[in-house]
């Protein structure tokens, strides 16, 4: 009894620790008066000023294209990468390719983001929107291999087996019954690529160009000369979509499990 | 593994299979790899104060030896021989091992707890510790300028509380305890949950067998649960340790101007100084320094998949 309340305790302080400073900027975001330690009444003043705020607007817009093409495209070569870690055994290189999926999940991010720039200069490529998509792509895709690839490993292949035992061919195999029984965890690592590359700064300040500024770069840039009331309301939002989309993808989820236990359900009592 | 040998269709199923390999491969070869090939390279030549500011080293496949008589390790002497740099790295070392030593000894606790707490409000644990990891990187390590400013709000509740003169500030900004403090705050999660998973998995009988068997509780700890927590342990340092070591926001933002990180130098010597060459030779020892974490992190995830 003793250590529940023991427990209690630090599951209290550590989700503090976690949520409070997040609280207070949200807060601090309606605030009218611009010092931020001085509450002046509650206003929607930063949110006004950040909307008219071309340059902010423009970065924004940049992020959300990168963030949507490069979880996208992260999400088909991740997915694809699941498939060939899990399922096709031993091939040649099997040792080099896990271990390229895992590295960049710690390398740290000044070394990819200079490597990469590196190679962008030594190809010839002009550096801008599609250097950070490509790089962005690079990394995400090794997250979405690894959420993809642990829901592979805990799966009924007798479904799969079942169609290609009468004759359906891989590919047809692949999109009609291991694609929707996968499908929560391809979501799920989208999501986590697409938080990803809304999120990263290091990375895209390598190998971004004139005309690509992501918001990072911007909220970075604005930062370093003093915190305004106007990024809090950005992360504001920013928090919110994410929030938003989150709480959207558990209950899908969860719907999808409750949909699956029903088919289940049904599957067994029909035959009968 | 034996499916993956089905005979029907391996005309072109092998076909899909080669594509479904190798395309992922393919890329991770020319984005992830050979960028290491390129930076050793580029760290073996000269600065030029041009665009791009080094001198090609490598043109072509016929100057084989004009690439050996160019190759200088002036960047690496630079480096090995400026004070600053083999302290910068150092201090980078020290920084990372102290923060993962915090990290374990706040996250193991909260890893404990969760992994005790009844299955049905686990699930939801999990989601409130990932929530925080969806919110920007940036955004969080942010929030923690407003609260450590010398007039912030940490000032402003110790002066509330009584805790703190009127006249007195906090004087954590820009040193290097904000810098631990944003580290352990932004990695916690990362800690948490490699630990929670292994905990979780644990098998309580042991640990009653040991109760029945007389063994006090602290006791019981040591020998049976922090042992088989081990992996997770393992998993959850290298996952911590590694990054930290080349952090440059969390020092950028937080740390004060004596706070040495080499994520923060490779950074000022590419965009301050433009110097190509020194930031890249300082990329490659730091990546040096970390192949062993690398590697016994790989090892890890293997054994878990």
């Amino acid at each position: 009894m003793k250590s529940s309340r023991f427990d209690a305790t630090v599951l209290t302080l550590g989700f503090a620790f976690l949520y409070i400073p997040i609280v207070i900027l949200i807060i601090y975001s309606f605030n009218a008066s611009r010092l931020v330690t001085v509450w002046g009444g509650f206003s929607l003043h930063w949110y006004q000023t950040m909307w008219s705020n071309q340059g902010l607007m423009d970065a924004a817009w940049v992020t959300a294209r990168v963030g949507l093409l490069s979880a996208t495209l992260g999400t088909v070569l991740g997915t694809m990468a699941a498939m060939a870690l899990v399922r096709y055994g031993r091939f040649p290189g099997r040792m080099l390719f896990s271990g390229m999926i895992y590295a960049p999940l710690v390398m740290p991010e000044v070394i990819t983001g200079l490597s990469m720039l590196l190679l962008f200069v030594a190809l010839g490529v002009d550096r801008g929107f599609w250097t950070v998509v490509v790089a962005h792509t690079t990394f995400t895709m090794c997250y979405v291999a690894i959420v993809v690839q642990s829901r592979l490993l805990t799966f009924d292949r007798s479904l799969e087996e079942a169609a290609l035992d009468l004759g359906c061919p891989p590919v047809k195999t692949f999109f009609r019954i291991t694609l929707p029984l996968i499908f929560p965890a391809v979501i799920a690592g989208w999501m986590l690529a697409f938080t990803l590359s809304l999120d990263d700064l290091v990375i895209a300040s390598f190998t971004t160009g004139p005309g690509a500024t992501t918001l990072p770069i911007k909220i970075y840039s604005q930062v370093r000369l003093g915190v305004t009331p106007e990024i809090n309301a950005i992360c504001t939002i920013l928090i919110g979509l994410v929030t938003i989309g989150v709480i959207i993808a558990s209950l899908n989820t969860k719907r999808a499990e409750l949909r699956r236990v029903h088919d289940e359900h049904m599957a067994l009592r029909t035959p009968s | 593994m034996a499916v993956a040998q089905n005979s029907d269709g391996q005309g072109k199923g092998g076909l899909g299979r080669v594509f479904v390999v190798a395309l992922p491969y393919l890329w991770l070869v020319l984005f992830f790899v050979a960028p290491f090939f390129i930076i050793f390279k580029i760290s073996l030549s000269d600065t030029a104060i041009a665009l791009p500011p080094y001198t090609p080293v490598f043109e072509g496949f016929g100057a084989i030896q004009d690439f050996v008589s160019q190759l200088d390790i002036e960047n690496y002497i630079f480096l090995t021989d400026d004070p600053l740099y083999v302290k910068a790295y150092l201090s980078s070392l020290r920084i990372a091992a102290i923060s993962t030593m915090l990290l374990l000894l706040i996250g193991y606790p909260i890893a404990l707890a969760m992994a005790r707490a009844s299955a049905s409000i686990r699930p939801t644990l999990v989601m409130m510790v990932i929530l925080p990891f969806w919110t920007s990187f940036l955004i969080r390590v942010y929030a923690w300028i407003g609260i450590l400013k010398p007039d912030g709000l940490l000032t402003l509740l110790l002066q509330a509380v009584g805790l703190m003169g009127p006249e007195d500030q906090v004087q954590i900004f820009r040193t290097d305890t904000a810098v631990f403090i944003g580290i352990v705050y932004s990695y916690l999660p990362f800690m948490v949950l490699p630990l929670y998973a292994a905990l979780e998995k644990m098998d309580n009988t042991l640990l009653e067998a040991a109760n029945d068997l007389g063994c006090p509780p602290l006791k019981a700890f040591w020998r049976i649960t922090f042992p088989l927590s081990l992996p997770g342990v393992i998993a959850g340092s290298m996952i911590c340790f590694i990054p930290i070591t080349g952090e440059f926001v969390i020092p950028d933002l937080l740390g004060g101007a004596d706070t040495l990180m080499i994520g923060k130098t490779l950074w000022t010597e590419f965009f301050g100084n433009r110097d190509w060459p020194l930031a890249s030779a300082v990329a490659v020892i730091l990546l040096i320094l970390l192949v062993i974490p690398i590697m016994i992190f790989q090892n890890q995830q293997k054994k878990v998949a």
